[in-house]
């Protein structure tokens, strides 16, 4: 992050001892569910609810955990499903915002209203009706079922069309001038140019889809499509007693790539969204 | 072929993948719910038939829809102004240079990285009585116990302390982004005249924040009537309906009572809103935002 050198209004004195006092503060009630999660999952069940420094730390709730659910079969499916969605979300979206950002086209008006109108309507709330087409498609309880009303993201498109916005013209005349058609313009010039905005967006894509649940939990019905947040619902609200060792096990298995991920990129994941210009 | 006749065939072809999807599940599910809720809901022996405004007189005499009603109005009022509040807040702190601020970064951010539908696991303990934390917090501090999540009066309130915290750490990325493309110049300016921090936060800063606060409100709005995730976990809409919010009772109409119909009349009165909003903030809203 560049910081200039002089800041004039960098708190100082007292001002800023209450400053970073509210910081810590805040900090640590929005890290103490993640804290709790750890804590319940490496100690014994017993250990659970009383925080004494003393208590022996375990693995074994993760071991409980991993062969109480299919969890395999849970990342198999999850890894594939938001793989699915990226790569279809990438392609859709390059091409219609390469379309919107550099074509006169009759129409291109209302076909850009059309995407507006998908970012206040997301599929969620279409659930009753989408469920009806999935059926009809006989895709009900597959993962393209999960997948298909999210392929085509009205965000993915207006964050590309902005990015190929402000591609320079002479770029894209000079390719031209060389004989490549319009894919090729398209492939050489805009998409290398527009890296740090796919890697933003990327990152929010998979994080969504990876916990998304309303939806795939409504079409799936079996564990053979089942994702990870939708089986760690019926996991944990099973009848074997609520064992909140396990479920934490459980849990933090199920965004423990995530979150590892995070905090390995945190940094380029910080500065990606933020030259995506996502304001 | 001339270049514009070029141009708009390449254009189109372009566009028609996305296109298709696009009205396949957004467009064309809006449209099929309005004709769904003028119909009745199908039965093995009874196809659908066309009752007219019946599904919409229903919602008028439903009481479990004003309560939703009531409750997403109620919920929307709680989470909107406090998250946007305390990211903006979240923001400010981490862009000075405090002590540990990449660690007061990371930790309000993580809620966003993480499943709601996970951490709702986690909040549903905090909330049991008797031996949960916040009990065990309270206790300590010599309060009785309360069952935040199976009183009527607490529950709503609890559902929506989650969803603040759940939204308040992604909204802070977007606050942080805009902060830092402020530059630099305007502070040594503002400090030069005199100007007192609160002085340069409330005239310079905050009015440069606007076009990002629009962009977060409209985020925040969305998702006061689409967070659903840890309704379904922590009180699958109770006590007595007191945590059911729109999209939660749609799906409960859906798909616990597959009472089609009704569920696509409710569906459009959520659209009819949702349409509202949009209207209200794109044309009133934006007029009043100062951009760069």
């Amino acid at each position: 992050m560049s910081q200039t050198p002089h800041d004039p209004y960098a708190p100082k004195g007292f001002a800023r001892v209450l400053e970073t006092g509210g910081a810590w503060l805040l900090a640590l009630l929005w890290i103490l569910p993640l804290a709790f999660a750890f804590w319940a999952a490496f100690h014994p069940p017993e250990f659970a609810t009383r925080f004494t420094l003393t208590a022996p730390l375990t693995f074994e709730n993760f071991t409980r955990a991993w062969v109480a659910a299919p969890f395999a079969r849970y990342f198999l499916n999850t890894i594939l499903l938001v793989t699915m969605i990226f790569v279809s979300q990438i392609i859709l979206c390059t091409l219609a915002a390469y379309a919107f950002a550099r074509f006169e086209f009759p129409g291109r008006g209302i076909a850009f209203a059309l995407v507006l109108a998908q970012l206040m309507i997301m599929p969620d709330v279409l659930i009753v009706e989408n469920y009806r087409t999935m059926s009809a498609l006989s895709l009900v309880d597959t993962l393209p079922g999960i997948a298909l009303p999210y392929v085509a993201s009205a965000f993915g498109i207006f964050l590309l069309r902005q990015t190929f916005r402000t591609v320079p013209k002479e770029l894209d005349d000079a390719a031209r001038v060389e004989g490549a058609n319009a894919l090729q313009v398209l492939m050489k010039v805009y998409v290398p140019l527009a890296r740090p905005i796919y890697i933003a967006y990327g990152l929010v894509s998979v994080s969504y889809h990876w916990n998304n649940f309303l939806w795939p939990l409504i079409i799936t019905n079996s564990v053979e499509a089942r994702p990870l947040t939708v089986g760690l619902q019926v996991f944990s609200s099973g009848d074997q007693g609520v064992d909140w060792s396990v479920i934490c096990a459980a849990t933090l298995l199920t965004s423990g790539p995530l979150l590892i991920g995070f905090l390995m990129f945190q940094r380029q994941f910080v500065q990606s969204f933020m030259r995506a210009g996502i304001r | 072929m001339s270049d514009r006749f070029r141009s708009a065939i390449v254009g189109w072809l372009l566009l028609l993948p996305a296109m298709i999807f696009l009205v396949a599940f957004t467009h064309w599910p809006a449209v099929a719910s309005l004709w769904e809720s003028v119909m009745s809901t199908p039965k093995p022996r009874r196809p659908a038939r066309f009752v007219g405004a019946a599904n919409f007189e229903q919602i008028w005499a439903d009481p479990i829809f004003w309560q939703s009603l009531t409750n997403n109005l109620w919920f929307a009022l709680g989470t909107i102004p406090t998250s946007i509040a305390l990211a903006m807040l979240m923001a400010v702190w981490v862009n000075d240079r405090l002590p540990g601020r990449t660690f007061a970064r990371m930790a309000y951010f993580t809620p966003t990285i993480l499943p709601m539908i996970a951490v709702a696991n986690i909040w549903l303990f905090f909330f049991t009585p008797q031996y949960g934390l916040l009990e065990q917090i309270l206790g300590a501090l010599g309060f009785g116990a309360t069952n935040w999540l199976g009183s009527k009066d607490t529950a709503l309130w609890a559902v929506t302390v989650v969803a603040i915290w759940k939204e308040a750490g992604f909204f802070m990325i977007f606050y942080l982004a805009a902060l830092q493309s402020i530059s630099p110049t305007l502070a040594e300016a503002a400090s030069l005249e005199g100007a007192s921090r609160w002085t340069y936060f409330r005239r310079v800063q905050f009015p440069l924040l606007m076009p990002t606060t629009l962009f977060v409100l409209i985020n925040a709005v969305i998702n006061a009537f689409r967070m659903v995730d840890h309704i379904i976990v922590m009180t699958r809409g109770g006590p007595d309906n007191a945590t059911s919010l729109l999209l939660f009772y749609i799906y409960q109409v859906g798909f616990s009572f597959w009472d089609t119909a009704y569920a696509a009349a409710l569906t459009i009165v959520l659209l009819a809103m949702l349409a509202l909003i949009a209207f209200i903030q794109y044309g009133w809203l934006e007029r009043r935002v100062h951009y760069r």
